[in-house]
C-alpha cells in the first residue's frame, strides 16, 4: 500500500516520535503539574501550540508543491482561509439563539443586515459532517479550477506566483463585501462550541491541540507517501526539466493538478483547525501578505524537505510571538532580517545545517540549467 | 489455404482495424522509408525531395553542411513537423504523417537531442526508471512498485552505456559525456526500434568519443540507428553507410570511403572539412 511506505522509514518515525513526545510531554505538563510549578503549561500556552501545530501543517502543504513541483504558491493563505471559512460557518450555526439577537436560524451579522433568510450557500453547515466535508472541498475546488487552466496554457514560474497572489487578492476584496455573506470585515466570531462541547474548556483546547497534532502527522505521512512514490520523483523531474518529463510521456499537468489539489486540501484542514483554537475567521486571512510569510518559513526551514517546513513555521511563529510582545513595531524587520541571514548563510535553510552536521547525503544541484553547451 | 488465412486476417485488409500500438512491420526490410519528401518555410526549399530508407538494424550516419536539412528531416520523423508533400513509412505498416509527437514516440522512434537533459537531482538509476516504458498516468505512478522486471532492466541498460558503478549518484554530477550516455540509455529504457541520435559527440573529449562509438555500433543489429554528426573522425569510426544531404536532398550514399572520393561531395563540403579535420 503506497500510503504507510513511509511508515518504513527512519526519518519519518523519527518525526513522529518527536512530535508524539513533544505532544504528550505538553499535555501531561498541562494536566498534572500544578499552576504555579516552574514546568506547567497554561491552557493558553497549549492554544498556542496548537496554533503553531497549525501553521505547521500549512507549511507542510506548500512545501510539497514549491519543494517538489516547484511551483512557489504565494496564495497558499487562500486555501487555508477557506478551509477556515467552513469550519466558520459550522461553528456560526451552531450559535443558534444563544447569539445577541438570538435569532435560531441566523447569525448576528446577517440580523444586523436585516436579511431574513439563509443564503443557500449557508445551507447544510448546521451539520458537522458536511462543513467538514466542505473543509476539503471548498480548497479542492478552488484548487482544481484555478489548476486546470493554469496548468493547462503551461503558466509556471513567476507567472503562476503572480496569479496565485492575484487569486488570493481578489479573494480577500470579496470576503470583506459584507454582500457576499461571510460577515464581511468582521468575518466570523463568538463561537460557542463545536460539536457539543464548550470552546472555553480547557478539555476542548487540549482536544483540539491534540487534533492539531495529529492532523500534522497524517499530513506529514501522506506528503511523504508521495514523495517517496514514483509519482514523487516525477514530480522533482517536472521541477528540474518540465519539457524533457513531457517529453518522455508524462502528461505533466495532471500531475501538477493532483498536487496542488492535494496541497490545497490539506491547507484547507489546517485553516479548520485554526479557526477554532484562535476564535475567530475573517478575511485578513487571505491577505497576500500572510501568503508570503508560509513562503518564508518553508525557506527558512528548508525546501523540499517537509520537516523543515515544520521547523521553519514554527520557529518563525515562536520568534513572531516572541518579538510582538516585547517589541511589536521591530517584528517585520526580525522577520526581514532572518530572511535574508538565512538565504545567504543557509540556502538550503535548518534543515540544511541539521543535514551538513549529520554529513550524510551529498548535495544535490537542485537548479535547471544545464551548464554544458553543445558546441558544433 | 494461406490464401484463406489471409482472408481471416481482417486487420491485414483494412487499415483502420490495425490497432494503434501494432508492432512495426519490418517483413519488408526497411524500417523507415521516406520518399519525394519536400517541405518548405516562406518559400525557402528546406528538404527538396527527399528520398530515404533506412533497413532494420541498421547504423547509418548522415552528414551534410549546415542547412542541409538534418534537423528539419528529424522533426518530419519525430512528427514535429508537416512536409509539404511526400509520404513518410515506418515499417510497412504505420504512416507516421498520420500521427503525432506522442504517438510516434509509442510506436518506437527515440530522439536524442543535441543538448543533453537529464533530471540532475535524481539519481542514474531514478533517471532510467522514470524513461521506463509503462503506464504513464497518475494511479500506477502513484502506487507502482520497483518490480524486478524494471530492475533488471534497467541494471542491463546501465551496463550498456557504462554507468553501472554511478548508478546511486545524482545525474548533476556527471561529466557531460556520461550525460549524453544517461540520455541514449533513457531512450534505450523507452525499448526503441529507431533511435535517432543528434550530433552526439559534441563537446566530447577524444576517450568518451571512442565509447559513444562502441555504445552505439553495440546498439545496431538490435535497434536501428540513425546519427547526424559534423565530427568526420567520428563518423568515419562508426560508419557503415553514410548519406550526405546538401540543399534538402541526398547528394550522395554509400561506404564512407565511397562517400569521401566523390566529386560532388568533395565539392561541396568534404573537402573543406577534411582539412579542417
Amino acid at each position: 500500500m503506497w500510503l504507510t511506505r513511509p511508515l518504513s522509514e527512519r526519518s519519518t518515525l523519527l518525526f513522529l516520535a518527536v512530535l508524539g513526545v513533544v505532544m504528550a510531554l505538553v499535555v501531561a505538563c498541562n494536566l498534572w503539574l500544578p499552576r504555579g510549578h516552574a514546568l506547567h503549561v497554561s491552557t493558553y500556552t497549549v492554544t498556542l501550540l496548537g496554533k503553531y501545530l497549525c501553521y505547521a501543517l500549512l507549511a507542510v502543504a506548500v512545501d510539497l508543491v514549491w519543494g517538489y513541483l516547484g511551483i512557489l504558491s504565494l496564495g497558499h493563505g487562500a486555501f487555508f482561509a477557506l478551509g477556515g471559512y467552513a469550519m466558520g460557518m459550522y461553528l456560526m450555526r451552531q450559535i443558534g439563539d444563544r447569539g445577541v439577537y438570538g435569532d435560531p436560524q441566523l447569525p448576528d451579522f446577517m440580523v444586523f443586515l436585516n436579511w431574513d433568510s439563509l443564503p443557500w450557500y449557508w445551507q447544510g453547515f448546521d451539520m458537522a459532517w458536511f462543513a467538514f466535508l466542505m473543509v476539503l472541498l471548498a480548497p479542492g475546488l478552488l484548487a482544481l479550477v484555478f489548476g486546470f487552466l493554469a496548468f493547462r496554457s503551461r503558466v509556471t514560474g513567476v507567472y503562476l506566483s503572480i496569479i496565485t497572489q492575484a487569486l488570493t487578492f481578489a479573494l480577500m476584496l470579496a470576503f470583506f463585501r459584507n454582500e457576499m455573506g461571510f460577515g464581511g470585515n468582521n468575518g466570523l466570531t463568538d463561537f460557542k462550541e463545536l460539536m457539543g462541547f464548550d470552546l472555553t474548556a480547557h478539555a476542548t483546547r487540549l482536544g483540539l491541540f491534540i487534533a492539531s497534532g495529529v492532523a500534522l502527522a497524517l499530513g506529514y505521512v501522506l506528503c511523504r507517501a508521495i514523495v517517496v512514490s514514483k509519482l514523487g520523483r516525477v514530480c522533482i523531474a517536472v521541477r528540474d526539466a518540465e519539457a524533457r518529463t513531457r517529453f518522455l510521456g508524462y502528461r505533466v499537468e495532471r500531475y501538477q493538478l493532483f498536487v496542488f489539489m492535494v496541497s490545497a486540501m490539506l491547507a484547507g484542514v489546517a485553516g479548520a483547525l485554526y479557526v477554532p483554537q484562535v476564535g475567530i475567521i475573517n478575511p485578513s486571512e487571505f491577505s497576500p501578505l500572510f501568503s508570503i510569510e508560509i513562503v518564508v518559513w518553508v525557506a527558512l526551514g528548508g525546501r523540499a524537505t517537509l520537516f523543515g517546513a515544520v521547523i521553519g513555521a514554527l520557529v518563525v511563529n515562536y520568534a513572531k510571538s516572541v518579538f510582538t510582545g516585547v517589541m511589536p513595531e521591530a517584528w517585520l524587520f526580525a522577520l526581514g532580517a532572518l530572511f535574508v541571514l538565512v538565504t545567504v548563510m543557509l540556502p538550503n535553510g535548518i534543515a540544511g545545517l541539521l543535514r551538513r552536521r549529520r554529513g550524510d547525503a551529498e548535495q544535490v544541484p537542485t537548479s535547471t540549467t544545464t551548464t554544458t553547451e553543445a558546441s558544433t | 489455404m494461406s490464401f484463406l488465412q489471409s482472408l481471416a486476417d481482417r486487420d491485414r485488409v483494412f487499415d483502420f482495424l490495425v490497432p494503434e500500438d501494432s508492432p512495426v512491420d519490418v517483413r519488408h526490410g526497411p524500417i523507415l522509408y521516406l520518399e519525394d519528401v519536400t517541405v518548405s518555410f516562406d518559400g525557402f526549399k528546406a528538404i527538396n525531395n527527399l528520398n530515404l530508407t533506412i533497413d532494420d538494424g541498421e547504423l547509418r550516419c548522415i552528414i551534410g553542411p549546415n542547412g542541409a536539412g538534418k534537423t528539419t528531416m528529424m522533426d518530419i520523423i519525430t512528427g514535429k513537423t508537416r512536409p509539404d508533400t511526400g509520404t513518410v513509412w515506418f515499417g510497412s505498416r504505420h504512416n507516421l504523417l498520420q500521427k503525432n509527437e506522442p504517438e510516434i514516440a509509442r510506436l518506437g522512434i527515440g530522439r536524442k537531442f543535441q543538448k543533453p537533459t537529464v533530471f540532475e537531482a535524481l539519481s542514474v538509476f531514478e533517471n532510467l526508471e522514470l524513461a521506463m516504458a509503462m503506464d504513464k498516468s497518475l494511479w500506477p505512478t502513484l502506487r507502482a512498485r520497483l518490480t524486478s522486471e524494471v530492475r533488471e532492466r534497467i541494471d542491463a541498460v546501465l551496463q550498456t552505456i557504462g554507468l553501472a558503478d554511478l548508478r546511486a549518484r545524482p545525474a548533476g554530477i556527471l561529466s557531460h559525456g556520461q550525460k549524453q550516455w544517461l540520455e541514449i540509455g533513457m531512450l534505450l529504457m523507452q525499448r526503441p526500434r529507431l533511435l535517432l541520435v543528434d550530433e552526439p559527440v559534441a563537446g566530447m573529449t577524444e576517450q568518451e568519443m571512442e565509447r559513444t562509438a562502441e555504445l552505439l555500433t553495440g546498439l545496431a543489429g538490435r535497434h536501428s540507428v540513425v546519427v547526424v554528426e559534423h565530427d568526420m573522425g567520428f563518423v568515419r569510426s562508426i560508419a557503415r553507410t553514410v548519406t550526405v544531404l546538401h540543399q534538402g536532398s541526398v547528394l550522395a550514399e554509400g561506404t564512407m570511403d565511397q562517400v569521401a572520393n566523390d566529386p560532388k561531395v568533395i565539392e561541396v563540403y568534404l573537402g573543406g572539412e577534411e582539412e579542417a579535420v
